[in-house]
C-alpha cells in the first residue's frame, strides 16, 4: 500500500518484512532513525529477532558475523566513520561468505568531519567482496533490501550486500512509498537456509588461515561468484517485477538514452534531479540521456558498454573521489568503454553535502559538450 | 510543482512542520516530499525545511531556492538570514510576529503576519509555534485541507498533545481565513 513516510522508517519497515533473526548496529547520523525504529519494532514484538546492542560498529558487524555463521539471517546499518570502523570485519564477512545485509545511509568521511552526504563511505569498500546496490529514491531503497537478501543468500552467491541510499537526501525525506505485505515478502524471500553453519554437534571453522598455496584461490572464488551473481540479480529482480510491478532485473537503467548524443552516468539520488534536468534540456533540443547504475558491485561492465555504445560523449557524476586517481564510477565506465573510443569525462560533484541543482547538471553537460571535464565541479576557488 | 521553505531555529519544530504538511498534502491526493536542510543540529541555530507538492512523482532532490511559499517561525531570523530570497512573484510569506513589520517582502509577494507565539502559549502552554503556522499555511495556501492536517497531528502526537496542537492550528487557521488573506 502506498503511504508517505520517512526514508529511514521505510527501510526499517522493509527490514522487518525481511525477518532478520539477529540485528546488531550502533547509531550514527544519518543512519540513526533506521536502528531506532528497528529497536522499537523488536521491543514491541513486531519482529522475532535478537537485537544486540554493542559499544561500537566494529562490535556490531562482528556480532553479525558470529550470528550469520551460526545460521541466522542477519542485519546491520551504518554510515561513514561507522563503516570505516567496520572495515576489517567487512572483508572477513565477505571472505567467510556470510550473506549479511547492511544498509548504508551514505555520508562523507572525515577529516574534516562532515555529517552530510556523498558516497565515499561505501565506495571505499568496493574491493571487499560485498554486493553494492544504490537507490535513487525511497521506493528503491525499500525494495532493494528484499532483493539484497535474496541474492546474497543464494547458494551460488553467498556474499554480503550493502544497500546504499543517500544520507539525509533520502534517509530524512518524507515521500510516498509502496510497501509490500508480509505475505508477499515471505513469498519473494523464503526462510534463510544456510549452506554451512556453526554447529557444536558437527564442528566446522569459518575464516581459517590460508597459506600462499590457497589464498589466491579464495580470492578467485569470491571474484567468480560476485561476477556470476549478475544472473541471480537479473532473475530475482525480474521476479520482483512480476510480483510487485517494479522490475529490478537490470543492473542499470536508461532514461531518454536511446537517441542521446550526450550521456550522463550517475548513481543514487542525484539521478532524480538529473532526470528533471534532462527533460528541460530535451525541451531545448539537446539530446541528453541518463544511465543510472543501480548495482555497482558486481560492476555491470558489459551492460554499460552496450547501453552507451551509440553516444558521442559521456559525463560521469561521481559523489566520491579515489584521491590521486579519479572518481570510482568514472574509472569503471572508462574501462567499459575503453575499446569504443567514446570520450568519458569525470565530474567530482556534491561531496560532503554540497547541493546539486538542475543548473549544475546542465553546466556539466555544457562542459562535456566542449570536451571539458575530469574536474571537481563547482570548486569555490576563493577559499583555496 | 509548488515549493515551500520553512525558516526556523533548531528546536522550533520546522522539520516536523514540513513532514506533517507533506503527510496532509499526500492525504489530499497529491505527491509530496518533505526534507530538512541538514543543518548543524543545535538548538537555536537557524534551520530550514522544505516541502514540494506536485500532481506527478517528485524526482528533484535539490534544496528549495525559488519557493512559492515561505514560513518564518521566528522573526528575529529576518535580520540574520535572507529568508525571503528567491520567493516567486505571486508567492505567500507567513511570518510569526506580534509586531508591525519593519521589513518589506519583494514586490508581488503577499505577506501574512500572525502572532503564533501567543496562540501557542494560550493553547499548548509552550512557545512551540509550528502547529499554529501549519494552520495559517493551510488557510493561506489551500495546499492542504484542515481536516487532513488534523489527521496528521492525531497520527503524530499523543491524544492530549494532539488536541492542544489542533486547537493552536485551528485558531491560526481561523484568523487567516477570517482576515480574508
Amino acid at each position: 500500500m502506498m503511504h508517505i513516510t520517512e526514508g529511514s522508517h521505510a527501510v526499517a519497515e522493509a527490514v522487518r518484512l525481511c525477518r532478520p533473526q539477529v540485528i546488531s548496529a550502533y547509531p550514527i547520523t544519518p543512519q540513526t532513525h533506521i536502528v531506532e525504529a528497528l529497536a522499537e519494532i523488536v521491543a514491541d514484538c513486531q519482529l522475532d529477532a535478537e537485537y544486540i546492542t554493542v559499544e561500537n560498529e566494529l562490535s556490531a558487524l562482528s556480532a553479525c558475523v558470529g550470528a550469520s555463521a551460526a545460521g541466522s539471517r542477519t542485519y546491520s546499518a551504518t554510515t561513514s566513520q561507522g563503516l570505516a570502523l567496520m572495515f576489517e570485519v567487512c572483508f572477513n564477512a565477505a571472505g567467510m561468505r556470510l550473506p549479511i545485509v547492511m544498509s548504508i545511509a551514505n555520508r562523507a568521511l572525515g577529516a574534516p568531519l562532515s555529517i552530510w552526504n556523498d558516497q565515499q563511505d561505501s565506495i571505499s569498500l568496493r574491493d571487499s567482496g560485498w554486493l553494492q546496490f544504490y537507490a535513487e529514491d525511497n521506493q528503491e531503497a525499500t525494495d532493494l533490501h528484499f532483493l539484497a537478501y535474496r541474492v546474497a543468500e543464494d547458494h551460488s552467491v553467498l556474499l554480503p550486500a550493502l544497500v546504499c541510499f543517500d544520507g539525509f537526501i533520502l534517509s530524512h525525506t518524507y515521500e510516498p512509498v509502496d510497501m509490500i505485505t508480509q505475505e508477499d515478502a515471505d513469498r519473494f524471500l523464503p526462510k534463510f537456509s544456510p549452506y554451512e553453519r556453526l554447529d557444536a554437534a558437527d564442528p566446522i571453522s569459518f575464516g581459517m588461515y590460508a597459506t600462499p598455496d590457497y589464498y589466491l584461490e579464495f580470492r578467485y572464488e569470491m571474484d567468480r561468484v560476485l561476477k556470476q551473481s549478475k544472473e541471480i540479480i537479473h532473475n530475482a529482480g525480474k521476479e520482483f517485477g512480476c510480483m510487485f510491478g517494479r522490475d529490478y532485473s537490470a543492473m542499470i537503467e536508461g532514461y531518454r538514452l536511446e537517441d542521446a548524443d550526450t550521456a550522463i552516468v550517475a548513481m543514487g539520488s542525484i539521478c532524480g534531479t538529473t532526470k528533471d534536468s534532462i527533460d528541460e534540456m530535451r525541451d531545448e533540443g539537446k539530446k541528453v540521456g541518463l544511465l543510472k547504475i543501480r548495482v555497482y558491485r558486481p560492476f555491470p561492465t558489459e551492460e554499460v558498454a552496450k547501453a552507451l555504445s551509440h553516444v558521442q560523449r559521456v559525463a560521469v557524476l561521481d559523489k566520491n573521489i579515489s584521491l590521486g586517481a579519479k572518481g570510482a564510477v568514472a574509472l569503471e565506465v572508462r574501462d567499459a568503454l575503453y575499446s569504443s573510443g567514446i570520450p568519458v569525462k569525470d565530474f567530482i560533484i556534491g561531496l560532503g553535502g554540497r547541493d546539486v541543482r538542475k543548473k549544475d547538471i546542465k553546466a556539466v553537460v555544457a562542459l562535456v559538450e566542449k570536451g571539458e571535464g575530469d574536474i571537481f565541479y563547482g570548486l569555490r576557488r576563493e577559499v583555496l | 510543482m509548488r515549493e515551500l521553505r520553512i525558516h526556523g531555529r533548531g528546536g522550533q519544530g520546522s522539520v516536523t512542520a514540513a513532514e506533517l504538511i507533506a503527510v496532509a498534502a499526500f492525504e489530499g491526493g497529491v505527491f509530496a516530499q518533505a526534507f530538512p536542510a541538514f543543518g548543524v543540529e543545535r538548538r537555536g541555530a537557524p534551520v530550514q525545511a522544505f516541502v514540494r507538492f506536485d500532481d506527478k512523482v517528485i524526482r528533484k532532490r535539490s534544496q528549495v531556492y525559488e519557493p512559492d511559499y515561505i514560513i518564518v517561525q521566528d522573526s528575529s531570523l529576518i535580520k540574520d538570514v535572507n529568508v525571503f530570497q528567491g520567493v516567486k512573484n505571486g508567492g505567500i510569506v507567513i511570518v510569526n510576529t506580534e509586531k508591525i513589520p519593519d521589513y518589506k517582502v519583494p514586490e508581488g509577494v503577499k505577506l501574512i503576519t500572525i502572532d503564533a507565539t501567543t496562540i501557542a502559549l494560550k493553547t499548548i502552554g509552550l512557545p512551540i509555534t509550528n502547529t499554529s503556522l501549519m494552520g495559517a499555511f493551510a488557510a493561506a495556501s489551500g495546499e492542504i485541507k484542515f481536516s487532513a492536517l488534523e489527521n496528521a497531528l492525531n497520527q503524530r502526537f499523543s491524544k492530549e498533545l494532539a488536541v492542544k496542537n489542533i486547537e493552536a492550528a485551528r485558531q491560526a487557521y481561523k484568523i487567516v481565513k477570517g482576515a480574508g488573506l
